[in-house]
Formats: structure tokens, C-alpha cells, sequence
């Protein structure tokens, strides 16, 4: 067995139990970290399958920031999670059932198929040997796959305003800057002046 | 022995049948579900990966990326959700949301 299959095996192994204590841990916490452990694992099969550039940013844009937002979300929200784990047996035999069946019908799918010679000579964008994963990838990213990657921009941009909106709140007794009001102000209407008589004080 | 496609589309699939009975188990549960959901996507994208290594085709990586836009966006806006619901309504348990008569 040589070294690449034997971090195969590490980072499959690794992903598999982690994602399984995702679903099983107690407190959500725990499932957070365990779901970056799983992305982790699966960057590093990434990197065995030679798509560097995405095993990056699975560390950078999943554990850096997916993962992280869910644990500001866990930490911030104060709930009983206890309480939400109740009925998780009560659904164990429903959930056994539907995943032995969706796991035999993948099983059947991965293990019964054959892919032709043709279908490798036809690929569409052959990956270029000279070149970096990331230099091959960015040059079909700009060139054949621009509008998508427009469209996946406006995507984020959606989901950035979205969750501004949605989190954003104006508390009434908390003083805020109005920019509008600041440049309205004149001298007219921030300096008053009052005659003050002699010797009676104001 | 060689690692082939296979290996690596049986752990892909073992990750999706992982993240499916995730969102049975913990029906309760909405961020864990968010999370199995996680789980499932990321599987797909070691699919497209595997596909795309062992075809010498750099579209499944272009697919994979968007996927990860996809995902990223969709983890941000329901995790807003989230924290609006909990704000309104002091709970985030799925079978308090019956506001709409689902």
C-alpha cells in the first residue's frame, strides 16, 4: 500500500466518523467542530484527487467562514438543546430505514457503473499539463465560465444584503449618525444667539 | 492496490447517506439540519471532484466552485433566518414553526 492510499484511507475514515458525530454529538457545539474536522478531511482528499486550488478554499471559505458563522450562531443563540435532542430515537427506525435504502441504491449506482474510453477523450475543457491547478482553472473560470461566474457573484451579493437586512435592527433608544441631518446644519440653525442683559446673568 | 473513482464515490456516498439520516434524526433540531445539509453538498462536490481528476475535465471543478458559492450563501441566509425567528419568537424548535399552517 503506498502513501497515497494510505491517506486516503486516514482522511476518508477521518471525514466519516467526524460527519457521523455531527449528526450524533449532544451539544451542537461539538457538531460545529466536528463538521470543520469533516471539511478538513475532505480538503485533504482534495488534494490527493489534485484539485488544489478547491481543497483551499474549502479551508478558507467552509472552515474560515461557513463554520465559523454556524458557531457564532450555536454560542449566540441561548438554547435548551437537550430539549431539541428528545425523539432522536424515536425517529432512529424511520432514519435507519430510509438510509439503508438510499445507501444501497448509491451503493448499486457506484458499483454498477462503467465509464468508456470515449468519454474521457470527449472531455470539454481538458486540464492543460503545463499549468497549475489554479492557473488551468482560472483560465476556463474567465474565459468559458464568465457569466456563471458573474451570476455566482450576484449570488453572494444577494446573500450578503439578505442577511443584512434580515439581522439588522434599530433599537429606538439607541443614538444612531444621521448623516443628512449632520451636512443640514447651518450656522443659522446650530448657533443661537441671546442678548444677555448686563448684570442679570442668563 | 490503487485508489480508483470508486473509492472515492462509495465515500461520497456513505457521506450522503450520513448527512440524509442527519436531517431525519434531528428533526428537531433546525442548525444540526443546516449542517447535515452541509454535509450532503460537500459530498456532491467530492463526487464532481473525483469525476473531474479522473476524466481530465476541469468542468466539474467549475461546478464544484459554484457549489461552494451556493452553499456559502445559502448557510448565510438561513443561519439570518435563524437568528430573526429566535429574536421574534424566543425558540428555534422546528415544530414551533407553524406560522405559516404548514
Amino acid at each position: 500500500m503506498n502513501a497515497a492510499a494510505a491517506f486516503f484511507y486516514l482522511f476518508s475514515t477521518c471525514m466519516i466518523a467526524s460527519a457521523f458525530m455531527v449528526i450524533a454529538a449532544r451539544n451542537p457545539v461539538h457538531s460545529v467542530l466536528f463538521l470543520i474536522l469533516a471539511f478538513v478531511n475532505a480538503s485533504g482528499l482534495f488534494l490527493l484527487l489534485g484539485a488544489e486550488f478547491l481543497a483551499m478554499i474549502l479551508v478558507v471559505v467552509y472552515v474560515g467562514a461557513v463554520a465559523v458563522l454556524f458557531l457564532f450562531v450555536v454560542m449566540m443563540l441561548d438554547v435548551d438543546f437537550a430539549e431539541l435532542k428528545q425523539g432522536f430515537l424515536q425517529y432512529l427506525p424511520i432514519g435507519a430505514l430510509i438510509g439503508t435504502v438510499v445507501a444501497i441504491e448509491l451503493v448499486m449506482v457506484t458499483t454498477g457503473w462503467v465509464s468508456s474510453d470515449a468519454s474521457i477523450a470527449s472531455a470539454g475543457t481538458p486540464a492543460p499539463d503545463d499549468l497549475s491547478n489554479t492557473a488551468a482553472l482560472g483560465r476556463v473560470l474567465y474565459t468559458k465560465h464568465l457569466y456563471f461566474f458573474q451570476a455566482a457573484g450576484l449570488v453572494l451579493l444577494t446573500a450578503m444584503i439578505g442577511a443584512i437586512v434580515l439581522t439588522l435592527s434599530h433599537k429606538p433608544d439607541v443614538k444612531r449618525q444621521v448623516i443628512s441631518e449632520q451636512n443640514e446644519r447651518d450656522r443659522k440653525t446650530a448657533v443661537e444667539l441671546k442678548k444677555v442683559p448686563s448684570r442679570a446673568g442668563v | 492496490m490503487t485508489i480508483g473513482l470508486t473509492h472515492y464515490l462509495t465515500v461520497a456516498a456513505v457521506l450522503f447517506t450520513l448527512g440524509v439520516l442527519g436531517i431525519i434524526l434531528n428533526r428537531k433540531n433546525i442548525i444540526v439540519i443546516l449542517m447535515s445539509i452541509e454535509l450532503i453538498l460537500l459530498s456532491v462536490n467530492i463526487n464532481l471532484v473525483a469525476f473531474s481528476s479522473y476524466l481530465g475535465d476541469l468542468t466539474g471543478q467549475v461546478f464544484s466552485l459554484f457549489i461552494l458559492t451556493v452553499a456559502a450563501a445559502e448557510a448565510a441566509i438561513g443561519l439570518a433566518i435563524l437568528v430573526t425567528y429566535y429574536r421574534n419568537r424566543g425558540s428555534i424548535a422546528v415544530e414551533d414553526i407553524n406560522v405559516l399552517k404548514g
